[in-house]
């Protein structure tokens, strides 16, 4: 724990990319040069007013923002207690919060003069996202995807590949994101001269994890701004579920200051945290270094990392964005764990109820909702991010419902 | 520099001699066979010893080298097991150098303290950790400094002029120049641009310089001897070791004798490079 409180939980990362201990730059010396070039390169984009106002453009008319905050009316009832609000990222162009961040980093890796982009993808929400905005602007693009995942989220494979991207399979490890994300990297130190790595997640050395986060925060400004409209005042709770955490800081991050409001990042329990099999490294992990920055992972006590395990392709993930860590460490936001069983209940309910099929991802911070939004008083305000929708979720789904498609 | 490199580079190079240097990792692929193996690099024609510290996401490294640190995590591998290991090659070897080989995770988990102190116990003479560039550098050097341990910093073709006085800047032993832009164990350098590059990093730093990353011939070590202090194999010498386990990555007979082969094959090269 931080022995002093800061003076805000907005301030960080420090100018070496450190939120607290967490966070840095923790990468073969090949990628320094090319890391510290993007870090100017964001740096400059962000000062400059023409770079914000390209960025505008095609977050309104590409992927249709602002989303819409939307009021659930019957879970709200149902549950019979706090009134539950979403933030429809799902509606978002590509079906998830996960475009907002590929518009910034295309628009930069532009501006650089990259003529090739790289990604990871878990679930495949990110890589589509990427394949898209690659097809928008015309730049090759390879994906390195997990083989374990491809199995899982095929429809998304084939998304990508109409979207012209190249799907490589990763064998290595378990074989899921953490692994396509090793491959990523090694593409990179590869090509350095022509190839921008566009990471999906806060996660990754500095600058990653604050730019992420900067292309992402649109989600709780957009909200804070809408609930002020519709109920004018700001929630009580929020809650969003984190893998890397894009989605959850995103929703978070401006809210941080306002001391009224509780904040709850759920992590997937997968099969619970009391068995191996979970995908929970702020609830069950501890501090370590992956992927480039000082972070929670589950690791075993020789600091190997360990598999993480979800129901839900996005969430697998054995570590965390570094902020996260930090305000975790801070006491600034809480997380707690949701099972597959619980997330799969979750997106019953929400489907059914609501007429939305929500992401596996989004089903855990929806579960979580269900959870205590009964318990709470009618005057509760609970904000959740609905960061994807479920479609590419439903072979998942009906399997786990013993179910062929 | 701590004596023992010093006294190996010094040795080199009155004889006019680059040195060789070879990668292995620990318990790769048992405990027995690794330091046995290791015992016989010596003989073989190794002057220096990188040993590997397996870890389950080597980030920088190819398939060859990838496969070993999972082969050495399923027969048990673990920090305290390499450092056994060390500890038995210094019963049989008190002059060949050691540099200890890996990435900063399993370090931190150990404890930095306690990892630089052990290693400096057992017989370390320094320490490679791959994804510790000089902005995290204060992390480590430290503790390493005060066990005595050299910090072996990377340069690659990405640093330029500006950036090597920062790499230098935390640089002990030698440096180690990855000859190519990508992971080990996959493309090779052009023998001019390698010479180059040490031309320009010679300007700056009066450390020895080794060469690595795809040198997989003799005939490549002998080329980056002649330009360099060292030259460095790695993922060729553990394609040599995997090719004679059994398909359950069993050792054979085969196996040490087949290593330590072609490690001869590359000492014949680098040492006879310069005559």
């Amino acid at each position: 724990m931080n022995t002093r409180l800061p003076n805000s939980f907005a301030a960080g990362p420090d100018d070496r990319g450190h939120f607290g201990p967490y966070g840095g730059r923790f990468v073969a010396e090949t990628l320094m040069p090319l890391i510290l070039e993007v870090e100017k390169a964001f740096a400059a984009a962000s000062a400059d007013p023409a770079f914000k106002a390209e960025m505008d453009g095609y977050l309104a008319d590409f992927v249709g923002r602002p989303s819409p905050l939307y009021f659930a009316e019957r879970l709200t009832e149902i549950c019979g207690g706090a009134k539950i609000y979403f933030k429809r990222e799902d509606l978002n162009h590509t079906g998830a919060h996960k475009v907002n961040n590929c518009i910034g980093q295309i628009l930069l890796a532009k501006r650089m003069g990259k003529t090739r982009i790289i990604a990871e993808t878990g679930a495949g929400q990110h890589g589509v996202a990427t394949a898209t905005v690659c097809a928008l602007f015309g730049i090759p693009c390879v994906i390195y995807m997990g083989a374990v995942d491809i199995a899982r989220q095929q429809p998304n494979v084939f998304r990508m590949k109409l979207l012209g991207a190249e799907v490589r399979p990763v064998t290595s490890g378990a074989a899921t994101l953490k692994d396509a994300m090793n491959e990523a990297m090694r593409d990179w130190v590869a090509n350095v001269e022509d190839t921008y790595y566009l990471i999906g997640t806060v996660a990754g050395p500095h600058p990653y994890p604050v730019m992420v986060r900067e292309f992402q925060k649109i989600i709780g400004e957009e909200a804070k701004a809408q609930l002020q409209a519709k109920e004018g005042r700001l929630p009580d709770s929020l809650y969003a579920a984190v893998g890397g955490g894009s989605n959850a800081i995103g929703l978070f991050y401006p809210f941080l200051d306002d001391p009224s409001v509780k904040i709850y990042g759920v992590e997937a329990a997968g099969r619970g945290t009391d068995t191996e099999e979970h995908a929970a490294s702020l609830t069950m992990g501890r501090p370590g270094v992956l992927h480039g920055s000082r972070t929670y992972l589950l690791q075993n006590d020789d600091g190997q990392i360990t598999e993480a395990y979800s129901i839900s392709a996005g969430l697998d993930y054995p570590g965390v964005g570094p902020e996260h860590s930090w305000l975790k460490d801070a006491g600034r936001i809480d997380y707690v764990s949701i099972t597959d069983a619980e997330a799969l209940d979750a997106f019953h309910q929400m489907t059914r109820h609501e007429g939305i099929i929500p992401a596996l991802e989004s089903s855990h911070a929806i579960a979580q909702v269900l959870k205590v939004a009964g318990s709470l008083p009618k005057d509760h305000i609970i904000l959740a991010c609905l960061s994807g929708r479920g479609d590419k979720d439903v072979e998942t789904v009906a399997k786990a419902m013993g179910k062929e498609l | 520099m701590t004596a023992r490199l010093s006294r190996r580079f010094a040795e080199l190079k009155a004889a006019n001699r680059a040195a060789l240097v070879v990668y292995v990792a620990a318990t790769d692929p048992d405990e027995a066979t690794a330091t046995a193996l290791m015992q016989a690099l010596p003989e073989a024609g190794a002057d220096v010893i990188e040993l590997g510290m397996p870890f389950t996401d080597p980030m920088a490294d190819g398939p060859s080298i990838q496969k070993a640190a999972l082969r050495a995590l399923a027969a048990g591998a673990s920090m305290k097991k390499t450092i056994a290991q060390l500890y038995a090659f210094r019963a049989v070897d008190t002059d060949t150098p050691i540099i200890l080989m890996g990435y900063y995770n399993p370090i931190d988990s150990y404890g930095v303290s306690r990892f630089a102190a052990d290693a400096a116990e057992a017989g370390a003479d320094g320490v490679i950790v791959v994804d510790v560039p000089p902005e995290e550098a204060d992390e480590l050097t430290p503790a390493l400094k005060r066990h005595g341990l050299d910090f072996i910093c990377l340069a690659t073709p990405t640093s330029d002029d500006a950036r090597l006085p920062k790499i230098l800047a935390h640089a002990g032993g030698f440096l180690y120049y990855v000859a190519v832009l990508g992971i080990t164990g996959t493309r090779s350098a052009a023998a001019a641009q390698v010479e180059q590059a040490v031309a320009r990093i010679r300007k700056h730093t009066d450390l020895p310089v080794a060469v690595g990353f795809g040198i997989k011939t003799p005939g490549q070590a002998a080329e980056m001897a002649r330009i360099a202090d060292a030259a460095v194999v790695g993922s060729a010498v553990i394609d040599k070791l995997a090719a004679t386990l059994t398909p359950e990555n069993q050792a054979t007979p085969e196996t040490i004798p087949a290593v330590a082969a072609f490690v001869g094959e590359l000492a014949a090269g680098v040492h006879g490079a310069r005559a």
